[in-house]
């Protein structure tokens, strides 16, 4: 069954723009990233959308549909009524380079602060050794596909631009949390997290985890675990104590 | 943080919409029926608190009530360890703990900023305040201490459950007898239990902080088992906030008198 839809465009650059209206074919088990497509091959050639697999592990065609961080490749058209104008706008949490495109190089910035994983020394034997349940808790976050809804959608970024240089966003907190649960890792990430990369402005309202087209579940398993980690290392009395006289070594502080 | 912050979406260089959002759906149902349901429960609990009577009635008494701490408690209650000022109700001494509790609660906590905070109100629309510093600062740093309070908490769930052992009595404090406010006690001291077991620094304290779970292998197990119930976290809160009140309801309705506790045997 086919039906024109209602859509709305956002259209435009860093200089203004607006929200255009078309009218577009749907198809039966079309996703949105399908109408962009038509509306691109019929009524707007110049249209900027940024995708590749169109298989939601790309996480290249982020956007905001009817106002929610999705991926276009992934919402599919039959989740609205036909009769319901669908509105799609870029990333609000990033600059925008054109319509539907925008910058978000401000994570891959963070991505490169993050110390990478220093190994412990080795076993008598000179080897590494870790389990399966070792690596597991890592393991989920690994399947991050790095579309960036979560750090779009976090409030800490969306509705504050003056906690972009602190704030490092829930996806790199997250990959913070990760090295740190590594049996591998050798360097302890807990100050780091809190003073550097801003884990302490997390108030861990989840919409990171609502939005995860993943379901990673970036809060209960990354960001908490973290904050209780952060704890450990700072606000547990006896060790607050022992590094505020010095009495405790620093060295693994990083 | 700067005292007024540029407007958060409408920064320079993000794409220009005036709407806080586009939401379609009805994403201010959420924070509105949380803020009802725990105005609704401060409101009861508040006046519980400071009505000091129709705690105890023979052999139950209120969880509001307990562990009873002053002398002036009513009844045969535990462990009346000081006498306190005659106008403050028990109640008052004790509550500060299960309030610490709930109040740094990871759940909690996510409920409360969205709702009463509207810190954000739902994913996506826009919080109405101008700067945010989140956990980093006082007071809400002191959110870190809720490891202290589930520790607390335990004592406490000890005593409720030491106080539903002691349901098991009739009015003249003979043994192996059992009415509905047994059951009552029973149920709400194994949903305060496993709210606290699911709570995600229990969670953290039980294994969470291990790096190498394979060289600790019970920890492992029970990291295992709290994280399932963690999973049920957010509705264990709720259940067991709703029970702790009724709890209380029903003994008050056996104090007053407005009803008669059914007996099993």
């Amino acid at each position: 069954m086919s039906y024109d839809a209602r859509m709305r465009v956002w259209r435009g650059d860093a200089a203004g723009g607006e929200l255009q209206d078309f009218s577009v074919e749907v198809n039966e088990g079309e996703v949105v990233l399908d109408i962009l497509h038509r509306l691109q091959a019929s009524q707007t050639p110049d249209l900027a959308v940024r995708w590749n697999c169109k298989a939601g592990k790309c996480g290249s065609c982020s956007a905001e549909i009817n106002g929610r961080p999705r991926l276009l490749c992934l919402t599919r058209m039959g989740t609205f009524a036909e009769d319901e104008v669908v509105t799609i706008t870029p990333l609000r949490a990033f600059p925008v380079v054109r319509d539907l495109v925008t910058d978000v190089s401000y994570n891959f910035e963070k991505a490169r602060e993050i110390p990478p994983l220093v190994p412990r020394e080795r076993d008598p034997d000179g080897n590494h050794r870790m389990q399966q349940i070792d690596v597991e808790r890592s393991q989920e976050f690994r399947k991050c596909i790095e579309c960036f809804l979560c750090q779009d959608v976090c409030h800490v970024l969306r509705d504050h631009e003056e906690n972009v240089p602190a704030f490092a966003g829930p996806r790199y907190l997250m990959r913070l949390a990760e090295l740190d649960m590594h049996p591998l890792d050798g360097v302890d990430r807990r100050r780091l997290a809190q003073e550097h990369f801003g884990l302490g402005m997390c108030n861990i309202t989840k919409c990171c985890s609502e939005v995860c087209p993943e379901g990673i579940k970036i809060t209960d398993n990354g960001l908490i675990p973290m904050k209780e980690r952060v704890v450990d290392r700072k606000y547990v009395p006896s060790t607050w104590l022992g590094s505020t006289i010095r009495r405790r070594k620093r060295s693994a502080e990083a | 943080m700067t005292a007024v912050a540029p407007a958060g979406t409408g920064a320079d260089g993000r794409p220009r919409l005036a709407a806080r959002t586009l939401r379609t759906d009805r994403w201010w149902l959420q924070p509105l029926l949380t803020v009802a349901a725990l105005v609704a429960f401060i409101v009861y609990s508040t006046v519980r608190a400071f009505e000091n009577a129709h705690y105890f009635a023979e052999p139950y008494i209120s969880p509001f009530y307990s562990p009873c701490l002053t002398t002036s408690c009513e009844g045969d209650t535990f462990p009346e360890l000081f006498s306190g000022p005659s106008f403050l109700s028990p109640a008052l001494y004790i509550l500060i703990v299960p309030l610490g509790f709930r109040l740094t609660c990871y759940y909690y906590r996510k409920a409360y900023y969205r709702s009463f905070w509207l810190s954000p109100p739902a994913c996506a629309v826009a919080e109405p305040h101008r700067s945010y510093t989140g956990e980093t600062r006082f007071p809400l740093v002191f959110q870190n201490l809720h490891r202290y309070f589930f520790y607390a908490g335990l004592a406490f769930n000890a005593v409720l459950t030491y106080d539903a052992v002691l349901a098991f009595r009739n009015s003249e404090g003979e043994w192996f007898h059992m009415g509905v406010g047994t059951l009552v006690l029973l149920t709400n001291a194994a949903l305060l239990w496993l709210y606290s077991l699911s709570c995600h620094s229990c969670r953290h304290i039980v294994g969470g902080r291990l790096v190498h779970f394979s060289r600790h292998p019970i920890r492992y197990r029970a990291w295992t088992f709290v994280s399932r119930l963690n999973g049920k976290h957010m509705q264990l809160a709720w259940v067991s906030l709703v029970f702790v009140a009724f709890t209380d309801f029903y003994v008050r309705l056996l104090a007053t008198g407005a009803l008669d506790d059914p007996r099993f045997f």
